[in-house]
């Protein structure tokens, strides 16, 4: 507490010693602050307006006028159903793997490679989203073909891998892992930098203690970034619910609800589907796409909302 | 690195992007306000009824994109002063652009009809001048393929509606080696690919499956592809690169675009039609107009395609699209751009320039008379 004390103390010598000058300079600055932080507010505020004004004529609409003459909560459960199931997947396959990049790169690697190591990672981050969609259905697709027909065929007998498989690989399989490298630099990036942070005096206690390197890492490490990695998470999952290209370009849709994850039938995600059917439409067909797209920006804020939480128990304990 | 280097960089970035943005909205508007301010400012200057100058904008079938890009080029070559963009933004949008009086000209893969009061929209769009509406954009949708060794395939319509349909699962069904004798046919399954985002395309097959195969395809005709559980990808390319990857897969594709997969032959009447530019074009010479979709517009020319037809050299899979524009504009000036345009696009020259740039169906001369008296009207 004294430290902050004498900081103030300082700050406001060297205010009047000045004459007021930094006084002015404090004003404009939390002025721009302010400005800013409105700012986004309003904005978020204004899309939402957008969103329910624009979206509310579906909601209303008898189901004979809407897409697929289906009521609305019928036409957008499935999008909503796909947008979270390819989520879903790539946060399973992506969190495990950003985890160990970042222990990887932060207690494991030497220095050197290390830092090599991040920054390739980081350069994951910079590729745009259309080039991994093209990379999907040109490279990785045709690649998981066989992997895909070896799942169905082995472990046919799990829900997920029931098949038939896909013969052209553009399955929700194959979004999940496409969107997992993409949430991977996200996650890895906050990781890496709250692993970094972890107390010497805490690791070298655990070790102290006999505790081999795992040990150490699982004792020490994981709990204390543990909420960081879930924010981290939660802001890679932010972006594989909205990420439209990608999935646009590489899902083959055209089911409605189901696990199947290698199947040539899968249901589309709520980005994609607006992306997909927005040029051709018109009329209540454009409201109907607006108001799946309030849906999302539901489902979107829900999982930060559930991420503060998560992070605000964390905190407390 | 320190934080106060990290905080440089972020600023730069930002600076950047806000940089980029703002660029990027600058040069919108400012084409904007410069073709509305010309259009109506150049009124009183009479322009030489050769060359016509001016600014318009269209917008809509990405089909047509092709071709009205080797226009536009063609055109503005031709007319020093003449700017034409066209924005393949979809029909749909087309049309609700050029209703909301945001666009000189749309394409349209399908005709304005009544549903949802296009149409009549259109039409009040235009006054005090009337609608025109005219095909100028004829292209053939091939079937196409994927199995190594069937160099020919030969396909009923009402077995097309089955394979599409999903009724048909493997390639060597009776039905299908039926009407393929002495051709080899592997016991491969049968993996159909249909669009994925909403398309004329589709929705020209759909119909043509619902008219020829009634007992079959009775599903609504529809831009949205209605069967669940096959195959989809989003627009023509990725239909052409998922059938080329899928052994046993068949799609439906701008004919033009099928490069090196197979075609498959289908039955008209007793003869068996390939996917050419000429059989193409026949159909509307055979189709009726439609006097729904034409409301006694004088210079509206829409047609109710005659998939049924039987006779020979004639190939009934196809998409016409169609551009849409009013007889009188804001400026005499403006007009005379749009007809002139009009002109060019369906005339021809111009029908040989897109068969070369899109690999679409030229007009027959007996439509583009029809075609060409429409276009007269424009004031």
């Amino acid at each position: 507490m004294a430290h902050f004390d004498t900081t103030t103390n300082a700050g406001q010598l060297l205010a009047a010693a000045s004459g007021g000058r930094r006084r002015r300079g404090d004003r404009i600055f939390s002025n721009i602050s302010v400005v800013a932080a409105v700012t986004i507010l309003a904005l978020l505020v204004g899309v939402a307006v957008f969103l329910v004004t624009e979206g509310f004529p579906a909601f209303t609409a008898a189901s004979s006028e809407l897409p697929d003459h289906e009521s609305f909560l019928s036409y957008v459960a499935p999008l909503a159903f796909g947008t979270v199931l390819a989520g879903v997947l790539a946060m399973v396959i992506a969190v495990p793997l950003a985890v160990a990049v970042a222990l990887f790169i932060t207690h494991i690697a030497p220095p050197r490679l290390a830092m090599l190591l991040g920054f390739f990672v980081d350069l994951l981050a910079a590729i745009p989203s259309i080039i991994y969609g093209l990379w999907g259905i040109f490279v990785l697709g045709p690649a998981a073909v066989p992997a895909m027909k070896w799942l169905e065929e082995k472990l046919g007998f799990i829900p997920i891998f029931e098949g038939p498989a896909s013969i052209t690989g553009r399955t929700m399989l194959v979004v999940g892992m496409v969107l997992a490298v993409m949430i991977l630099p996200i996650i890895s990036a906050v990781a890496r930098e709250v692993f970094s942070q972890t107390p010497r005096k805490l690791q070298e206690g655990a070790q102290a203690l006999g505790a081999t390197r795992w040990e150490m890492i699982r004792t020490t490490v994981l709990p204390f970034g543990r909420s960081s990695v879930v924010s981290g998470a939660m802001l890679g999952l932010g972006r594989a619910l909205g990420e439209t290209m990608a999935v646009a370009i590489i899902l083959s849709v055209s089911g409605g609800v189901t696990f199947n994850l290698i199947g040539q039938a899968n249901p589309s995600t709520i980005a994609a589907n607006i992306a997909l059917n927005f040029p051709e439409s018109s009329g209540l067909a454009i409201n109907a796409l607006i108001a799946t797209g309030l849906v999302l920006f539901a489902i979107t804020l829900a999982t930060n909302f559930l991420a503060r939480l998560i992070i605000a128990r964390a905190e407390v304990k | 690195m320190s934080s106060s280097k990290w905080l440089a960089v972020f600023a730069a970035a930002c600076v950047l992007v806000l940089g980029l943005a703002a660029c990027g909205g600058g040069d919108s508007t400012s084409s904007e306000t410069a073709s509305a301010s010309e259009s109506e400012s150049e009124s009183g200057g009479g322009a030489p009824s050769a060359e016509v100058s001016g600014e318009i904008a269209g917008a809509g079938s990405t089909a047509q994109q092709a071709s009205q890009e080797a226009w536009i080029a063609e055109f503005e070559n031709a007319n020093g002063g003449a700017t034409i963009s066209y924005d393949g933004v979809g029909s749909g949008g087309g049309r609700e652009q050029f209703i909301s009086g945001g666009v000189a000209f749309a394409g349209s893969d399908t005709p304005l009809s009544e549903s949802e009061g296009e149409l009549a929209k259109a039409i009040k769009r235009c006054e005090p001048g009337e609608l025109v509406e005219v095909p100028n954009y004829i292209s053939p949708i091939a079937i196409v393929y994927n199995l190594p060794g069937v160099e020919e395939l030969k396909l009923e319509p009402e077995t097309l509606a089955e394979i599409f349909n999903q009724e048909i699962e493997n390639w060597n069904d009776p039905k299908i080696a039926k009407e393929n004798p002495g051709v080899e046919l592997p016991e491969t399954r049968i993996v159909p690919v249909n669009r994925s985002d909403e398309s004329g395309t589709t929705e020209n097959f759909t119909d043509y499956l619902s008219k020829v195969a009634p007992k079959v395809w009775t599903h609504e005709v529809s831009g949205d592809w209605p069967v669940k559980g096959g195959e989809a990808a989003s627009g023509t390319s990725g239909v052409i690169e998922a059938v080329s990857s899928g052994e046993g897969a068949i799609g439906y594709a701008d004919a033009s675009q099928a490069g090196e997969l197979g075609k498959a032959l289908i039955k008209v009447g007793k003869t068996w039609a390939e996917p050419s530019a000429e059989a193409a074009a026949k159909v509307l010479d055979l189709s009726k107009e439609d006097p729904e979709l034409e409301k006694g517009q004088k210079n509206v020319i829409a047609f109710e395609i005659d998939r049924k037809t039987e006779a020979s050299g004639v190939y009934p899979i196809i998409l016409v699209s169609s551009m849409i524009g009013c007889t009188k504009y804001k400026s005499a000036d403006e007009a005379a751009l749009v007809k002139a345009y009009f002109e060019y696009a369906i005339s021809a020259e111009g029908q040989e320039l897109a068969a070369e740039a899109a690999g679409s169906a030229p007009l027959s001369a007996e439509l583009t008379k029809k075609v060409e008296a429409a276009v007269g009207a424009i004031e």
